[in-house]
């Protein structure tokens, strides 16, 4: 179907890639971002807030506003934006759109479960699951003790069971397996997820390949990071890269073998598109890391809009929310707890 | 003549006092006169002076939104004539508020609490009533199961008796395992995967019992209504229990203990129906008194509510005021009408004075005219008729400040434009027909029968008997054969003089535009131009003959022959096309060089200007908004400007004519269907002599009439109307590029609010 995607195209999903560029052009602009640095107190970002279109999410809330409250709200106006399109999407549009929460369903399981391990209320757990990564029996994970049971119990019934395959053990939960189950899973829905895009082709394919695979490598450069002086072998970790993206497979191989950030640092700045992230770093830092990959991934997603007929754009419209959603949350944080010096360390620019 | 010109307007320079800033704003939006300009655009909405006092109004407005929230559950309408009591400030109104909605907070807090708890008893009662239930059927049951088991045995015990029923039932005491159970209630949706769940999770080692409610509960979490289900689960073990309650805990389903004694269950009910009469009682009384607070609440609503929304909008105002750095007085620019009546400024005036009075401020309010370059706002005196045509206007654009305005034409030619697409009784008039029906309204038809034989109207059979119809055409044109080509003819050339005529309207005010705005040069121009253009069209169109136009353009020294229409026609038709020629040139070059002079000649002059200016200042008086660009000139892009203006205009010209043949095209549609529908459908049933068939052809002329008719030709016909005026009429002369002139006034707020 390649080229002809635009003939059909709008026919089911033209409707929706309008609401989702209409939205994006609601995102905050960097004239909102300078002024929303320059807040004093939380009140002067709902403030800031109420002239976008945040504003009739925040504008019931009592006056001293809390960091969660704002994070909430704005997440809230996400999902209810995201169950919009869901409701009107048709097939494959649907599917697509389902997809994109699986990665918050995979952190949600692995926070109630860890959250168990150390005996935490339920409740309190559910509170700090993202809204878009719930199902119907997420609280039930509390009463798994293993792997299996974990399965069997509950994620039998989620779309993540396809993606458990890979990890049933009946070994008990410790943070250790949690850690390397997340991965796992992360890695079976990321190859997933590429194979279904791939499916649908046309200029769906090429743009998501191209974004599912800056994922892809971005989280085999995490996983080589954390994984740098813990117990897991190097077989072990060369099992939880994704198996496509730019690293596949030759620099798999040589991540698999790093023992030290320097060495990731040799083996990435040997593909073209990661050499300015890492020119950016200083030798043997690995703090502004995220920065610099949240800021090229937020350029990449951007693109995505610079094409029609695609379903790119809705992937790239939610990540992109993420994003402004983890900036907001951050200034926030920064205005509440005055330290207004440090706003700039982890506010990634959207556009 | 009000409505051409839009009014006049002046830029205002307001010094207000600090004290009585507040005041004067407040009484000024009662007026409605000022259209306050943003002298703080710079600055983000909190760093402005007035925004801790917004954000209060905000806070305000969000309890009120609350109240009016809790009203609405109530079932309570906020009065629409509230009790107005004056004396009603600010700051009380906020304290006031605050203590309202703490009130209210608590009391729905507890009101929340009671609910609560008695939502629980309800939920407990039933799963009491339920479960004893269970148990009361399960022991008849196996009490008729022990008699059999008995009877059997007292029997000699058959061979074909199971022996492992035997086993289990006669086990001795001592082995029985305690079977525990938990008992609870379930939302009905979730209670079938709460099953699988439970099933998985223990291995099937659990029986389930479960019985629906009827009606909806109310889940006491929530507090919203919902269909549920009793269960019993009966389990053994410890382990399986705990893996129980998570469950329970992770579906939402409530647990309440239970005793299998007869006795205690009878008590237990008890004791909870008593417990939920009183609390029934006490969760009225504070219902009660929740909405006689509300009620309170809902006298002063209104009143409250405006007020928040009025010193909202007099605080954002004040936020456009620049502060003078001594921080003692304001300083608002306004721009205002001109000429207002003599009364008018008396009462500004007055309200100025009695804003510094009311306020004890020790200096009146300064108030002096400035000289702007900027371009007002466009204001025009409208009423309800003209208003109309004046917002289709609008909707192309606001007019710049004074420009020529199209909703004086409009308010004519938009009805007129309509009525020929349309046909109302006017131009029903022209064509002597209604409803495609001939009327022989002013006088007999000019044309009878040659002789009795032709009884049909066919344009064979007829000559002129009488002198020519006095108006209009001639009836009996309708339905001849050579109807058509006759009306389409006559209606292509009509349209084509309303559209020359419309244009050359347009020309004409452009003209006047450029006049008005003392742009000589593009006066001579369009000067040039309009003439040109009104001539060559009067030809045109006196000039039926298109043969004569292709021709004049062909071979413009060739004998005319018959077509010669008029005496000295071949001389003036060379000479238009000559004038034609020439004046595509003419309109192309001059202008880029004559601005080009007029550039140099500014240049030379800047060095006094400059000192003129610096007299000005010191003088104190004028201050200079806005400062003139001195870009440099840029002879090419002028150019090329005029080049695309040129092939623009010369190509327009044409096909703009062409496009109001789309007045003859629907024209011709309209009154085709109507007559299609007449013909074919209400005199074709009529024609049967059958009550039925006439009503069915009653029915669908009906329809097909007020639906294609009425409804979609009269939406074709405005917009058409509507691209008529929008494109060929205001592309002609109309900018539309300046802004609304929207003053501050109290009056408005409602409206923009919902």
């Amino acid at each position: 179907m390649y080229g002809f995607e635009a003939m059909t195209f709008n026919i089911h999903g033209g409707y929706l890639e309008a609401i989702v560029r209409g939205h994006r052009a609601g995102l905050l602009t960097p004239a909102d971002y300078n002024n929303l640095c320059q807040c004093e107190t939380l009140d002067d970002i709902k403030m800031h807030l109420s002239a976008t279109e945040y504003g009739p999410y925040l504008q019931n809330e009592p006056s001293p506003l809390h960091t969660t409250t704002i994070v909430e709200k704005c997440t809230l106006k996400l999902v209810d934006e995201y169950k919009h399109m869901l409701c009107q999407a048709t097939e494959p549009l649907s599917t697509f759109l389902e997809y994109i929460t699986y990665g918050h369903m995979i952190d949600n399981v692995v926070l109630i479960v860890t959250g168990t391990l150390h005996e935490r209320d339920v409740q309190e757990l559910l509170e700090k699951c993202h809204p878009l990564g719930m199902f119907d029996s997420i609280a039930t994970l509390a009463v798994a003790q293993n792997m299996r049971e974990l399965y069997r119990l509950v994620l039998v019934d989620t779309p993540l069971a396809p993606y458990f395959s890979e990890c049933i053990t009946s070994e008990d939960l410790d943070d250790m397996n949690i850690e390397i189950m997340r991965n796992t899973l992360y890695k079976a829905y990321l190859e997933d997820f590429y194979k279904f895009c791939q499916k649908l082709g046309g200029a769906t394919a090429e743009i998501m390949s191209d974004l599912l695979a800056f994922e892809a490598d971005r989280r085999a450069v995490n996983i080589t990071i954390n994984s740098i002086g813990t117990e897991l072998t190097r077989d072990d970790r060369r099992k939880l890269y994704s198996n496509f993206g730019l690293l596949y497979p030759y620099g798999h191989e040589e991540l698999a073998v790093c023992e030290d950030i320097d060495q990731v640092r040799g083996t990435m700045e040997k593909y073209p598109p990661y050499q300015s992230i890492f020119s950016k770093l200083s030798y043997g830092e690995s703090q502004m890391l995220d920065k610099a990959f949240y800021e090229e991934e937020v350029k990449r997603l951007c693109l995505a809009f610079e094409q029609q007929f695609h379903y790119g754009v809705f992937f790239a419209y939610m990540r992109l929310r993420e994003q402004e959603i983890r900036n907001l949350m951050w200034i926030s944080e920064c205005v509440a707890q005055n330290q207004k010096s440090r706003v700039h360390d982890s506010v990634v620019f959207i556009f | 003549m009000d409505l051409l010109r839009s009014e006049p307007m002046q830029l205002v320079q307001l010094i207000i006092p600090v004290e009585s800033a507040h005041c004067s704003i407040s009484y000024l939006g009662d007026l409605g006169l000022f259209q306050f300009k943003d002298l703080n655009s710079e600055k983000s909405p909190f760093q402005r002076t007035y925004a801790t006092q917004i954000k209060r109004c905000g806070e305000m407005a969000r309890k009120l939104r609350f109240f009016k929230e809790q009203m609405t559950k109530a079932g309570l309408s906020p009065y629409a004539r509230s009790a107005m009591s004056d004396d009603v400030y600010l700051d009380n109104l906020e304290v006031k508020l605050g203590e309202l909605e703490a009130e209210l907070i608590e009391m729905n807090a507890n009101n929340e609490k009671l609910q609560h708890s008695y939502n629980e008893l309800i939920e407990y009662k039933l799963v009491v009533q339920k479960a004893s239930e269970f148990f009361h059927s399960a022991q008849n049951h196996a009490a008729v199961k022990q008699r059999e088991v008995e009877a059997h045995q007292s029997g000699e015990g058959s061979i074909d008796s199971p022996l492992l029923l035997e086993q289990e039932m006669v086990t001795d005491p001592s082995k029985q395992v305690k079977l525990g159970f938990v008992s609870g209630i379930i939302q009905r949706e979730k209670s079938l995967a709460f099953e699988r769940i439970l099933f998985r999770a223990t291995r099937g080692n659990v029986f389930l019992k479960q019985s629906a409610v009827e009606g909806p509960v109310t889940d006491p979490a929530s507090g919203e209504k919902a269909e549920k289900n009793v269960f019993v689960v009966f389990y053994s073990g410890e382990r399986v229990r705990n893996k129980i309650v998570k469950i329970c805990e992770a579906f939402g389903a409530n647990r309440y203990s239970f005793t299998e004694d007869l006795g205690k269950q009878f008590q237990i009910i008890a004791e909870v129906s008593r417990r939920i009469e009183e609390l029934k009682t006490t969760i009225d009384f504070g219902l009660v008194h929740q909405i006689n607070l509300l009620q309170t609440i809902a006298c002063h609503f209104e009143q409250w509510s405006h007020l928040v929304k009025k010193e909202k909008s007099i605080y954002h105002t004040l936020n456009m005021l620049s502060i003078d750095v001594t921080r003692k007085c304001l300083v608002a620019e306004v721009t205002k009408l001109k000429n207002e009546s003599s009364s008018l400024i008396l009462q500004i005036q007055n309200v100025l004075q009695q804003a510094t009075v009311d306020s004890n401020a020790q200096i009146g309010t300064v108030f002096h005219v400035l000289q702007t370059k900027e371009s007002p706002p466009t204001y025009f005196h409208t009423n309800k008729f003209t208003s109309a045509f004046q917002e289709i206007v609008d909707a192309y654009g606001i007019s710049k400040y004074q420009e020529a305005n199209p909703g004086v034409f409009t308010i004519i030619t938009f009805p007129f434009l309509f009525a020929v697409m349309f046909g109302d009784w006017g131009h029903g008039l022209l064509y002597n027909e209604f409803f495609s029906v001939p009327f022989e309204l002013f006088a007999p038809s000019a044309y009878g029968c040659r002789d009795p034989s032709c009884r049909d109207a066919t344009t064979a059979g007829l000559v002129k008997v009488r002198a020519t119809y006095p108006f209009g055409v001639d009836p009996k044109w309708h339905g001849t054969r050579s109807e058509l080509p006759f009306l389409n003819s006559m209606k292509m050339k009509m349209s084509i003089l309303l559209g020359v005529a419309q244009m050359n309207l347009g020309i004409i005010l452009s003209y006047f535009n450029a006049k008005f705005y003392g742009n000589e040069l593009n006066i001579r121009l369009f000067g040039y131009l309009s003439l040109l253009i009104v001539v060559k069209w009067c030809t045109g169109s006196q000039a039926d003959l298109y043969h004569v136009m292709i021709y004049m353009f062909l071979s413009p020294t060739d004998d005319l022959g018959e077509n010669q229409l008029f005496f000295g026609q071949k001389f003036l038709q060379i000479l238009l096309l000559l004038a034609a020629l020439v004046s595509v040139p003419w309109m192309l070059f001059p202008k880029p060089f004559l601005l080009k002079k007029q550039h140099d000649e500014r240049h030379r002059g800047q060095s006094y200007a400059l000192l003129e200016t610096n007299l000005d200042d010191s003088d104190g008086t004028e201050l200079h908004h806005g400062s003139s660009s001195h870009e440099e000139f840029q002879f090419s892009e002028i150019f090329v400007h005029q080049l695309i203006h040129t092939i623009e205009f010369v190509l327009g010209a044409v096909s703009n004519t062409a496009s109001y043949l789309r007045l003859w095209a629907l024209s011709l549609a309209h009154s085709e269907l109507s007559s299609v529908f007449y013909d074919k459908v209400l005199l074709l049933a009529w024609g049967f002599n059958n009550i039925t068939i006439l009503i069915i052809g009653l029915i669908v002329f009906i329809c097909a009439t007020v639906g294609v008719l009425l409804v979609m030709e009269t939406l074709s016909a405005f917009l058409h109307a509507l691209r008529l005026h929008w494109v060929e009429f205001q592309g002609k002369f109309y900018e539309g590029e300046g802004y609304k002139f929207q003053p501050f006034s109290f009056a408005s707020l409602g409206k923009e609010d919902e």
